[in-house]
């Protein structure tokens, strides 16, 4: 005896969370039933292995037929086929579109695109994460870029908008879309200690400071080219950057700013030898990493630099981190002081964020 | 002309693209209605067009108005090619036909295409301007409200219930007609899903008028079936209840049937005065006459008794009721005249009401049911339908005279259903045989004195289980005792009903729902030979199904089946039955005894061995059966029933016949009763294979209780969590086991499993019963068994039990009687009018007949009864200031009015149904039920009813996700079209669902399946029993005065 057929409908859909996450784990129906059984759920309910396999099935068929709707959530508000209280749409949607770790620190900053989505089979095996998880967790990423990579206004609020996720994850989707969009280096080696929680942070402080949306004027042209406000780097402010770099060309202004610093710090720092002698070498790198982001390929190697130029060698002389907090406050400030400087405004654009970002990213 | 039909298409969205170049649609819609097509403009390169159309008006006929559907086509408009039908809205409009129902339908409805399923939503609103033209011969039958609940719905009372009305149309089946070969299966089915439309309105139209008739205004317990004869046509049936109903001028005057019942359980006085009128005695097994009958053609036809009962009807027919006035006593015969009178105008006394208003039922006889085997010839005129009229009456015949068999004048809880197999058609028909009281079956002319004496004499919680035959010429042996509740009068061990249990019923513990499942081989035959080998295969059918129903329900340790329906099937080389009913303990019936194994072979002493251990086995079920369903009935009924009052006592010695006999004899056959004790004999495989069903048979896991009744006895504190579904399965049984054990184990694993899979499911609902647990079993094809499953799954509270209502009750009482003297005193004379007469009585006739029953002291009567129907009465009165309340704000401040908008959940039932639609509203949750009441809510509007009829065909099953993908997806598509209906009513929920057909067809090598459904229901609005109080509390007394006033000017 065989059920060829065996569905059951509710008025109100019912979901079932456990199920739901193996679902979006990418288990299929068999693996599935196997792990609710070793959970134990067939001694607490007293039911059968045969029972379990039928509410599995109609779980996922459940799921299937509503993740159509899931690429668009908004359809899912408003679409009649499914009763689902709003609670629980608002569950379907954030779970959906939750994402693991290990697997956006495989993609974060690359293009979202077909070469990568064939890369999945070798992230799958590296991260553990089944193939089909990969797939919707890298389509998600891909349809929600699409949706707001051209879009204007505030990136967050698009996402939150066309998505409906919470504010948490819209901004975690923000940082991919920036990342994907500019294209960061992430998996070098070195890179790899870092979190998406410290790039994403990255990504949060230079949507906020360095895009063209940052700059508070909207463009009077609605036609104008400057579509996408909070997705790229203000070009204009990029090709400034470079006006920074008399900061390490002019010597007496780089003796002067190492004199400012050093003398506001004497005996604050336990560190303080290391720094006084590294002082110029730091400088010059971050004022270089600033001098060189016209260029696109060294904009994707921002974070490399950074870690290369700075928090290595901070690391090396363990710097302690209220250490580098101090520094970087003082190393900023006391550009305010060189009067030769013109640029200020500038250098707080730049390094305002900059040290958020060298903060975040200064750890083990 | 008497009727001006309006539509507004006002917008799309979600559309399909329709342009695979652009990835949008150029859509359009035609709006049909008759044979009049208005068309939109084409709206441009969109997937949500805003068409915001001119209003189209059709000017028609009240005739066409109820036959016809509005037809909404969208289109995808192509320059160069035919344009493609993206799918079609079918919109009943007979809901604007009645005064009191909806006034306007708008809303976004799903377009379905029968290929396709649902592609996008349409926003479309429906008026219709009526001219009241009243003296024009009427072939029309407007204003005739329909209900398929099966008892009398919630906001109405009943004045006069007229009794049954029934109809049926036939047609050509368009699938099997020439040019079938020639269309595509999308013209087919929607030809289909058109004709069945008419065809459904054409019958309610006739009935409607049937109705009219009798000077009816309603039908009541509407169930309307189709009979896909195949190549010889198609059947639409219908039967009701035809009534004169009341709109009750404060719309929710009573509590809704979860509260009541229970109030009224607890609370009934059991020292009231039992019946002194006794008349005759009998016995009931309860399952009672069938007779089969096969006729393949007109001229011929033959009949035979089923084996289980030693009744030959026709010699008996009338006699029960005839001995039976004799003697009685004057009173009872007067009674019975009255009753035979008021029924005998009728063709068929049935009622197809499941739950009557309180005293409408006098006695229950026990369930009568007949079917009979036809073959099918082609229809050859569809104006005339006959053959089928001919058939059914010949059932109903039957039906009737097995009633009278009975001492019974009527049946009530009467259902029609079919099984059809190539040709080969089975009609079945059921019913309960009962004594009704007269006076709600014809107009209020009853002298007031018979009136009074009838309700003073009814005694409370076992009057129907008292036997209406004559004990002395039974229809059939049976045990009779004295009733456990009275002592007075006889009632048999067992009692089988097809009703819902009586709500003033005295029950012990909780029931459960019981099942006998039954297949049997057939050989595969051809016409006649075919009909005549069912024929014979039939009774012992029932007979089986009759034995595994009574073996089940004692080792349930209960007395009574409510709700039995039994359903046999037929298919190519099997038959199947189905029985489904819900086990209760009666107090008033004797304790069912044991259950006694009994071997034929005693010398062997390991088979003596295994019998007592089989034996021991279901002493040991039967024991934990009790336990389970909390019956403990030795002490519980000793302290309810009491002893009764010697003064009436005496009074009903008076007026007993001698047929019984003194006090002291009731007390010797109450004990005799425990000791009957129901013996199978296990000397054949048969035998064995009864027993080992009975064991196999798994209690539902902890927390859970299911019935196939409204209501489970012994739980009323239900709250408001409720999950209504459909399950289907089919079993595909291997070939080679097919012998009839084989069958029944797989049949047996195949409903246990499927149980288990709802307890299952839905085990985040505990403590939860699943009600109206509604099976339905078919057999597409050979091999393939279908059980579609259909029930709500509703939670209740364990601890909270009855108190939170009490302080409720208590709270408005006490707040009624400190805001007015006045209102006090109103209700209290209405206490005098006892629990039978209410809620049907209008406010006047209370008072009439408060005023004629002075006489009687009202301390007789137990201050509970009154209590309950004095809280009734004030929650009404309470409502109506709420209700007040509400208009008054309403009508006010506009901006309470956006707030009320802005609540998704629509729960509200003043929605803004004008205003335009917000694109961006989340969709109003609405309910669905196959009760006929919403726990912890309140019924205030009913909206019409919801009869709609769905195809859905596909050539890519495999790629739809199969047979489950398909079918998962079709059924959630219809719940959904069915809440668009209802929302568009401007209704939240949809009460006595139904899903009378779903049909399904597969053929997986050609990749294509196809599947036919039909629903209905009631679309109403209900209004939140809290939220009704959060609106009291907020306005408190001041808001009572003028209220107050108009209650004194009524009185």
């Amino acid at each position: 005896m065989t059920s060829e057929l065996d569905i059951f409908v509710g008025n109100t859909t019912l979901i079932d969370e456990d199920v739901y996450r193996l679902w979006l784990d990418g288990y299929s129906v068999s693996d599935a039933v196997a792990l609710r059984v070793r959970s134990g759920i067939l001694e607490q309910t007293g039911a059968t292995a045969a029972v379990l396999q039928s509410d599995t099935m109609d779980h996922y068929r459940t799921f299937h037929m509503l993740e159509r709707l899931l690429h668009a959530p908004p359809k899912l508000l408003h679409q009649l086929i499914f009763q689902i209280p709003p609670s629980r749409q608002a569950l379907l949607i954030e779970r959906y579109y939750a994402f693991d770790e290990a697997f956006v620190r495989e993609v974060l900053g690359k293009k979202l695109s077909k070469g990568t989505k064939k890369d999945l089979d070798d992230i799958s095996t590296k991260t553990g994460i089944t193939l089909k998880s990969c797939r919707r967790q890298f389509d998600n990423f891909k349809r929600v870029f699409k949706v707001v990579e051209e879009m204007r206004g505030s990136l967050v609020d698009n996402i939150q908008q066309h998505f409906l996720l919470s504010d948490r994850l819209s901004r975690d989707y923000a940082a991919i879309v920036f990342f994907a969009n500019n294209r960061f280096e992430t998996g070098k080696k070195k890179l790899q200690y870092l979190s998406f929680g410290d790039f994403a942070f990255c990504a949060e402080l230079m949507i906020q400071n360095w895009t063209l949306g940052a700059v508070g004027e909207a463009p009077t042209d609605p036609d104008s080219q400057v579509d996408d406000m909070d997705v790229d780097l203000d070009k204009e402010f990029l090709q400034d950057l470079k006006e920074l770099k008399v900061l390490v060309a002019d010597k007496d202004l780089l003796d002067l700013h190492k004199s400012l610093v050093c003398t506001t710090l004497r005996g604050k720092l336990t560190v303080f030898s290391e720094m006084e002698a590294n002082f110029k070498n730091l400088s010059r790198g971050l004022v270089n990493v600033a001098a060189k982001l016209t260029h696109n390929k060294d904009v994707r190697d921002l974070f490399v630099d950074l870690v290369e130029k700075f928090v290595e060698p901070c690391r090396s002389d363990h710097w302690p981190l209220a250490d580098v907090r101090l520094f970087l406050n003082q190393y900023s400030a006391s550009v305010h002081s060189l009067d030769g400087f013109r640029h200020q405004a500038l250098w707080d654009r730049y390094m305002g964020t900059l040290r958020g970002c060298l903060l975040r990213l200064y750890h083990d | 002309m008497p009727g001006k039909l309006k539509v507004k298409i006002v917008a799309g969205r979600h559309l399909p693209v329709m342009d695979r170049a652009s990835d949008l649609t150029d859509a359009f819609v035609e709006v049909k209605f008759g044979n009049t097509t208005f068309k939109t403009d084409v709206y441009l390169k969109s997937l949500n067009p805003q068409w915001n159309s001119e209003w189209f008006k059709f000017e028609v006929d009240d005739e066409d108005l109820q036959d016809e559907p509005l037809q909404i086509t969208v289109l995808d408009h192509d320059t160069y090619s035919a344009n493609d039908a993206i799918g079609k809205v079918y919109i009943d409009i007979d809901p604007l036909l009645y005064s009191e129902a909806a006034t306007v339908i708008s809303g976004w409805f799903p377009i379905y295409d029968t290929i396709h399923g649902i592609r996008g939503e349409i926003n479309v609103i429906v008026k219709v301007d009526l001219f009241n033209d009243l003296n024009r011969f009427r072939q029309s039958s407007c204003g005739v409200k329909f209900f398929c609940t099966t008892s009398i719905p919630k906001c109405y009372r009943a004045v006069i219930i007229h009794g049954f009305v029934e109809e049926l149309v036939v047609n050509e089946d368009p699938e099997y007609q020439w040019i079938d070969r020639i269309r595509t299966p999308r013209a087919s089915n929607e030809a289909r899903q058109r004709l069945i439309s008419l065809m459904s309105g054409e019958l309610q139209r006739k009935i409607g008028l049937k109705v009219l008739e009798m000077r009816g205004n309603a039908v009541v317990g509407y169930l309307q079936c189709f009979d896909l004869e195949g190549e010889s046509g198609l059947v639409v049936r219908a039967i009701g209840t035809a009534c004169t109903l009341d709109k009750l001028s404060s719309p929710a005057a009573f509590l809704p049937a979860c509260n009541s019942p229970s109030k009224e359980m607890k609370e009934i006085p059991f020292n009231e005065d039992p019946n002194p009128n006794t008349h005759s005695s009998g016995p009931s097994t309860p399952l009672k006459n069938q007779t089969y009958s096969f006729s393949p053609s007109k001229s011929y036809s033959r009949q035979s008794s089923s084996s289980d009962t030693d009744l030959s009807l026709t010699p008996k027919t009338g006699m029960g009721s005839g001995s039976a006035g004799k003697e009685g006593g004057p009173f009872k015969a007067l009674l019975r005249q009255q009753t035979q009178s008021a029924l005998e105008q009728r063709e068929f006394p049935f009622f197809t009401l499941t739950a009557f208003p309180p005293g409408f039922l006098v006695h229950v006889g026990g369930v009568v049911s007949a079917r009979s085997v036809k073959l099918l010839d082609r229809i050859h005129n569809p104006d005339e339908p006959e053959t089928r009229d001919a058939w059914w009456a010949e059932i109903r015949q039957e039906i009737k005279s097995h009633a009278k068999a009975l001492g019974c004048h009527a049946v009530v809880g009467y259902s029609e259903s079919t099984s059809i197999c190539e040709e080969v058609c089975i009609l079945s028909a059921s019913g309960t045989a009962a004594v009704l009281n007269p006076r709600f079956l014809q107009d209020g002319t009853l002298e007031g004195c018979l009136e009074q004496r009838l309700e003073e004499n009814l005694p409370v919680g076992c009057g129907f289980c008292h036997i209406p035959y004559d004990e002395l010429n039974m229809p059939f042996p049976a045990h009779l005792t004295y009733c456990y509740n009275c002592r007075k009068q006889k009632v048999p061990d067992v009692l089988f009903t097809t009703i819902d249990l009586p709500t003033d019923a005295t029950v012990v513990g909780k029931g459960c729902l019981i099942q006998a499942r039954l297949c049997r081989l057939k050989k595969k035959a051809q016409a006649e030979a075919n009909a005549t080998a069912i024929s014979n295969l039939l009774p012992f059918m029932e007979y089986e199904v009759h034995t595994q129903l009574m073996n089940k329900l004692k080792l349930k340790g209960m007395n009574a089946l409510f709700g039995l329906r039994i359903q046999i099937t037929v298919g190519e080389n099997m038959l199947m039955g189905l029985a489904s009913a819900t086990g209760v303990y009666l107090a008033a019936l004797p304790t069912p005894g044991g259950i006694q194994i009994a071997g034929k072979t005693p010398n062997d002493g390991s088979y003596e061995q295994h019998i007592s251990h089989m034996q021991k086995k279901i002493n040991d079920t039967i024991a934990k059966n009790k336990e389970l369903y909390e019956i403990n009935p030795p002490e519980t009924s000793e302290e309810l029933i009491g002893s009764p009052i010697p003064e009436p006592r005496q009074h009903s010695r008076l007026l007993r016949s001698q047929s019984e006999s003194s006090d002291e004899v009731t007390e010797l056959d109450l004990s005799h009763g425990k000791k009957d004790a129901f013996v199978l004999e296990i000397d054949d495989t048969d035998a064995l294979e009864d027993v080992h069903s009975l064991l196999t048979d798994v209690p539902p896991p902890p927390g859970f209780y299911s019935c196939n009744t409204e209501i489970m006895p012994g739980i009323n504190n239900w709250t408001s969590e409720i999950q209504m579904f459909t399950s289907v399965r089919v079993t595909r049984l291997s070939s080679l086991n097919l012998t009839n054990q084989a069958l029944n184990k797989n049949f047996n694993d195949l409903c246990e499993n499927l149980l288990k899979s709802l307890y299952f499911k839905l085990r985040s609902m505990i403590p939860c019963c699943l009600c109206h647990v509604n099976f339905t079993v078919s057999l597409p094809e050979d091999e393939l068994i279908q059980v579609t499953v259909t029930a709500v799954a509703i939670t209740f509270d364990k601890n909270q039990a009855l108190q939170t209502t009490k302080t409720h009750v208590e709270k408005s009482l006490q707040r009624a009687s400190t805001d007015n003297e006045e209102l006090l005193q109103f209700p209290l004379e209405l206490c005098s009018d006892s629990i039978p007469s209410h809620p049907f009585p209008p406010a006047k006739e209370h008072l009439e007949s408060a005023s004629s029953n002075s006489g009687i002291p009202a301390a007789q009567r137990a201050t509970s009864v009154d209590y309950s129907s004095f809280a009734d009465r004030c929650s009404s009165w309470i409502e109506l200031i709420k209700l007040k309340a509400q208009t008054i704000r309403r009508g006010s401040i506009k901006t309470t009015v956006t707030v009320e908008k802005a609540s998704p959940m629509g729960e509200g039932n003043f929605r803004n149904r004008s205003a335009p639609p917000c694109a961006n509203s989340t969709v109003g949750v609405v309910k669905m039920t196959p009760l006929s009441f919403i726990p912890g809510a309140k019924i205030t509007k009913y909206l019409g009813i919801i009869n709609m009829f769905f195809i859905r065909e596909t050539t890519s099953l495999r790629e739809e996700g199969g047979v489950s993908g398909f079918l998962h997806a079709f059924i959630a598509e219809v719940f959904a079209m069915v809440r668009a209906h209802v929302a568009a009513l401007g209704g939240n929920a949809v009460v006595s669902y139904i899903m009378k057909q779903c049909v399904f067809m597969e053929n997986p090598n050609k990749n294509q399946a196809q599947c036919l459904i039909n629903v209905s229901g009631d679309a109403v609005v209900f209004v939140r029993e809290s939220d009704l109080e959060v609106v009291s509390t907020q306005h408190p007394t001041a808001n009572c005065q003028p209220l107050c006033a108009g209650g004194e000017v009524t009185t």
